[in-house]
């Protein structure tokens, strides 16, 4: 496969950037996209220039590290991979494929394709977790959970903090990460002591962080390579609204 | 900052806002397209205007009347607090973006086609709710046979001499119940024998169901309302009912009295 790529280069991130168009000449359509830009990079490499950078790791749909906008939609034109898992295939030969990096103040770009996703750690930090030690292993069934429950916080769980949600979202808004976030603690008993206190502390890291707000396109959960639903941000707003309108926070 | 003052600040609380404004403004089309429904009735505007007295002589939908515009007023306001927070969000935007393939076209133009309905409401209360108000309009007499509720004699009272008020008593001399009202069936008559006119509601009523078609059901999930029980009935009620029903039901009042002026 012969193709032209429009690829967003960026040397730093006070630098303006601009669209860089080069050739990927025989590319094989069972490549991944990622290994078709490794190509590109190797010619670059050899004419002595400046390698494309792009984020990756583990190249198997799990770490969550690859990004790529990639003709208007994160992660390519495919449901629910991520960019490591998109094959050449998926493009016709001769086809032009524009390359953006995610575009959300949030995620300032760090070089060319890569963004910084630093605050989706600090929005974790805020409050994604469970504050007491775990502890040894206890007995199997000991704490009853339901299926469905403990089905609906796995999938919770599943989301990979790649911010395909954010990049998706016309308003980047970051709802669909932080509500999975949530959800994973707040179905479960384990979680239920910090629950009400926990949405707060998230919910305000992320609006000082930048994102934007959740107008419910619901375009998040369609690009999640995870699909994690939007159930997840109506989760969050109950949660939210009952934490601030409802509940006791302190001792009379 | 109060725990209630950070709620309402953050980016959750201020869709709380809009979706409980919004959702207020839909009920409200309900009991608007009732009213309007009198448009209907060959009956030279009657029973309009005795609705149209109503709705603003009546204490507990004056209240309401005042919720409602506020409720404008919010949806509004918020509206475009919500899209300023949101551009900033994004400030450099994709060269090639795809949004049709993950959304719908409403929910990514409700900004637009919520301007459109705003512009309308402009003009609507204009051309109605204030000339009833403070318009001067005519008025007009109808006296309604006790025996034969068909025999209505209609008698348009000259503007000129003494200011007329709004009144309701039978005739014992003529048997007859004769009510004075406002005639505010003359102006929606009068507005909507001009094509322009007709054409303006009809373009606006499209936009209000693509506003509902999304915003209904957006409201909801707003709210945090989200079930899998209820989800499927309301986005039923806000495709068909909001998103066609009502706004179809509005656009044919105009283009129904435009035609029936044009065989007078």
């Amino acid at each position: 496969m012969n193709l032209t790529l429009k690829v967003w280069r960026q040397r730093n991130a006070s630098d303006k950037g601009g669209f860089v168009t080069y050739k990927a000449d025989g590319i094989s359509p069972d490549m991944s996209f990622l290994e078709m830009l490794d190509v590109v990079n190797e010619g670059l490499v050899k004419k002595g220039e400046d390698p494309i950078h792009f984020d990756h790791d583990c190249r198997e749909g799990i770490c969550g590290m690859c990004s790529l906008y990639i003709n208007g939609r994160p992660h390519g034109p495919k449901r629910a991979i991520t960019t490591c898992q998109l094959h050449m295939r998926s493009f016709s030969d001769g086809e032009t494929i524009t390359i953006e990096p995610w575009r959300a103040t949030a995620f300032p770009v760090i070089k060319d394709l890569a963004v910084d996703r630093s605050a989706f750690d600090r929005i974790q930090q805020a409050g994604g977790y469970i504050s007491v030690n775990t502890g040894g292993v206890p007995d199997a069934n000991e704490i009853p959970v339901p299926k469905p429950i403990a089905d609906e916080a796995f999938n919770s769980a599943t989301c990979i903090q790649c911010g395909a949600c954010v990049a998706a979202c016309k308003n980047a808004s970051a709802m669909l990460f932080v509500s999975a976030k949530i959800s994973q603690l707040a179905l479960l008993p384990q979680g239920q002591p910090e629950r009400y206190r926990r949405v707060q502390s998230m919910v305000a890291q992320m609006d000082a962080e930048g994102f934007g707000g959740c107008t419910n396109t619901g375009a998040c959960e369609i690009e999640c390579p995870k699909e994690i639903s939007m159930t997840n941000i109506n989760r969050m707003r109950r949660d939210y609204f009952t934490a601030k309108f409802f509940k006791e926070e302190e001792i009379r | 900052m109060s725990s209630f003052t950070k709620a309402f600040s953050s980016t959750l609380g201020k869709k709380l806002i809009m979706g409980l404004t919004g959702l207020f403004l839909s009920l409200f089309l309900i009991v608007h397209l009732i009213g309007n429904l009198q448009l209907f009735k060959d009956d030279a505007g009657k029973a309009f205007n005795e609705y149209s007295y109503f709705m603003t002589h009546f204490l507990p939908i004056k209240i309401i009347s005042y919720l409602l515009y506020a409720s404008i007023v919010l949806h509004a306001v918020y509206a475009l607090v919500i899209t300023i927070h949101n551009k900033k969000a994004r400030p450099v935007s994709y060269a090639s973006y795809n949004g049709a393939a993950n959304s719908t076209w409403s929910s990514r133009n409700m900004g637009i086609l919520g301007t459109i309905l705003l512009i309308f409401i402009v003009i609507h209360m204009g051309n109605f709710w204030f000339k009833y108000h403070w318009g001067g309009l005519p008025y007009t007499q109808y006296e309604m046979s006790l025996s034969n509720p068909s025999d209505v004699k209609v008698t348009n009272l000259p503007i000129s001499g003494e200011p007329l008020i709004h009144a309701e008593y039978v005739n014992t001399q003529t048997g007859r119940e004769v009510l004075v009202a406002k005639d505010l069936y003359q102006v929606v008559v009068f507005s909507f024998s001009s094509l322009w006119y007709v054409v303006l509601y009809v373009i606006s009523m499209i936009a209000m169901g693509f506003h509902l078609y999304h915003g209904f059901q957006s409201g909801f999930q707003s709210l945090g309302f989200d079930h899998t029980k209820y989800k499927p009935a309301i986005n039923w009620l806000g495709t068909w009912l909001f998103g066609i029903i009502i706004p179809a039901a509005f656009a044919a009042i105009p283009i129904y009295i435009y035609i029936t002026t044009l065989n007078q």
